[in-house]
Parts: C-alpha cells; structure tokens; sequence
C-alpha cells in the first residue's frame, strides 16, 4: 500500500510542474480510434510531449512548422520536447484529418 | 476522362453493393463481418499491385499505407470474430465487391506508368467512397454486436481519410 502510495506520489510528481513552473512536465497525449486524446491546456518551453499510440495503426505527429516529426507504429510512443513559444499546429501525416495544436508559453 | 471513370467504376461497385441489400435490408453480423473483411482485403491486393507496378514515391505511399491500415483493421476484426464466435459468412455483396476487383485488376495490370498511376488511385478514389458509403449507410446501423460496431466505426474514420488522401493525389496526378 505504502509502496502504492509512493509510486503514485512519485508519479504526480514527474508530471506535474512545482508550483514555482521553473521544472519542465511531462504531458501525455494518447491516440486510439484514429483521434488525437485531449491536449494539455498549459504548455511552456522545454516541456516534454510524451505521444502514446495505442491505436491499430501507424501514426505520427507531425508539426506543420517541421519543428518535430514523430514516428509512431502502433502500440509505440515517443516525444517531443518543446522549444519555443507559440501555436505549434501538428496532425498525423497519414491520416491529416487526425490534428491539433499545441499551444506554447514561456 | 478521369471523372468519367472515377463515376463509371463507383457506379459499377453501387451495382455490386445492391444485390445483398435488396435480398436483405439487413445484413447479420456475420455477412457484415464477412463483407468488411473481404472489403480490407481487397484493397490490400490493389495496393500490393500498385507497389509492384507504380515508380511514383506518392503512389507507393500510398499503396503502402493502404497496406499497411487494411492489413491492420483486418487483423482486429479476425481477432474480434474469434472472440465472439462468430464464422464470417459469405454472402452475395462480397462475392460482388470481389468480381469488380478482380475486373478492376486486371484492367490495372494491362497499364504501365503514369496511365496505372492514374487509373490506381481513380479507382481507390471510387472505392473507397463506394465502401465508406456503405458502411454509413448500411453495415454500421446494421451491426448488432457493439464491438463490432465500434470497430466499423473505427474503419469508416480510417477509410474517410484514406479517401481524402486519394482525392488529393488524384488532383495531384491530373
């Protein structure tokens, strides 16, 4: 149980920036049933995306700007870290339907 | 030219679809499950014939994803029909989408370049719009089972932009 506890506490914390916002988070955005999941709504420089696939097919996101473009077979994951402020619009080159933007603040 | 063989080739898989749904408004679980199937595989072989004909990089990446999705969707409907214990049955719609895609192929194997190139992604075009109509239409209100059904839905949004992805070349390759 302890040990429960400190993993899910170890966990939140990996996530979720100190209340100073000088630490990066992680955020994950999950993919299934050809949709990206929901996007974080605060995002800051140097933050890292973490993309889960967890779809039948093959992904991948794609910034419209070229600043990333992610790979991601089904069942893979893989990340992004942020570099600059900013609406950064991505969607999956596959399938452009599949779409978002990321939005970015110091 | 092209649009006429884009209406003629959806006209000729309207036709097909017909049959089944005039002897059976609906269709069961295990003639859908049969005719989804039979539709991914179907598209599996025009886009392997695609790759072992075309030299276009965006038809090959095209053909290759339409592969490469169908191979998948095909793959989690097996499994799906397994789990429910459900034998795909064979019915007059997927003996039809067969006949016209066994016609349309070896049309496409007499054509070489850019004429196959055209006329690959015409069809695919028309296929795809012909097979996303009815699974709308037809196989999603059907489906008893909701697995079933969600998987189809799962598919009409993958074939749309499979679709989308084909209108746009083909607009490309004119």
């Amino acid at each position: 149980m302890n040990h429960l506890r400190f993993a899910a506490l170890a966990f939140v914390a990996a996530v979720t920036p100190p209340s100073g916002g000088l630490a990066a988070a992680t955020h994950v955005v999950v993919i299934d049933r050809m949709k990206f999941g929901t996007l974080p709504a605060k995002l800051h420089v140097g933050d890292t995306i973490s993309w889960v696939n967890r779809d039948l097919f093959r992904h991948s996101a794609t910034a419209r700007d070229g600043s990333f473009d992610i790979d991601l077979p089904a069942g893979k994951s893989g990340t992004t870290v942020l570099r600059k402020p900013g609406a950064i619009a991505f969607a999956c080159k596959y399938h452009p339907g599949m779409r978002g933007v990321l939005h970015v603040v110091k | 030219m092209l649009k006429f063989f884009m209406t003629a080739g959806a006209a000729a898989l309207l036709v097909a679809i017909a049959p089944a749904q005039a002897a059976d408004a609906k269709p069961n679980d295990a003639q859908i499950a049969h005719i989804a199937y039979t539709a991914g595989t179907l598209d599996v072989a025009a886009g392997k014939q695609a790759l072992a004909k075309s030299h276009d990089k965006a038809v090959r990446d095209f053909a290759s994803e339409m592969v490469r999705d169908h191979e998948a969707v095909n793959d989690k409907a097996l499994a799906l029909v397994k789990k429910l214990n459900v034998t795909p049955q064979d019915n007059p719609t997927s003996a039809a989408l067969k006949a016209a895609a066994d016609k349309k192929r070896d049309e496409l194997a007499k054509l070489d370049g850019p004429a196959f190139d055209k006329a690959y992604i015409a069809n695919e075009v028309a296929y795809h719009r012909t097979v996303n109509g009815a699974l709308r239409d037809t196989l999603i209100p059907s489906a008893q089972n909701a697995e079933l059904k969600a998987l189809l839905k799962t598919g009409l949004t993958l074939f749309s932009e499979h679709q989308a992805h084909a209108e746009h070349l083909a607009a490309h390759l004119k």
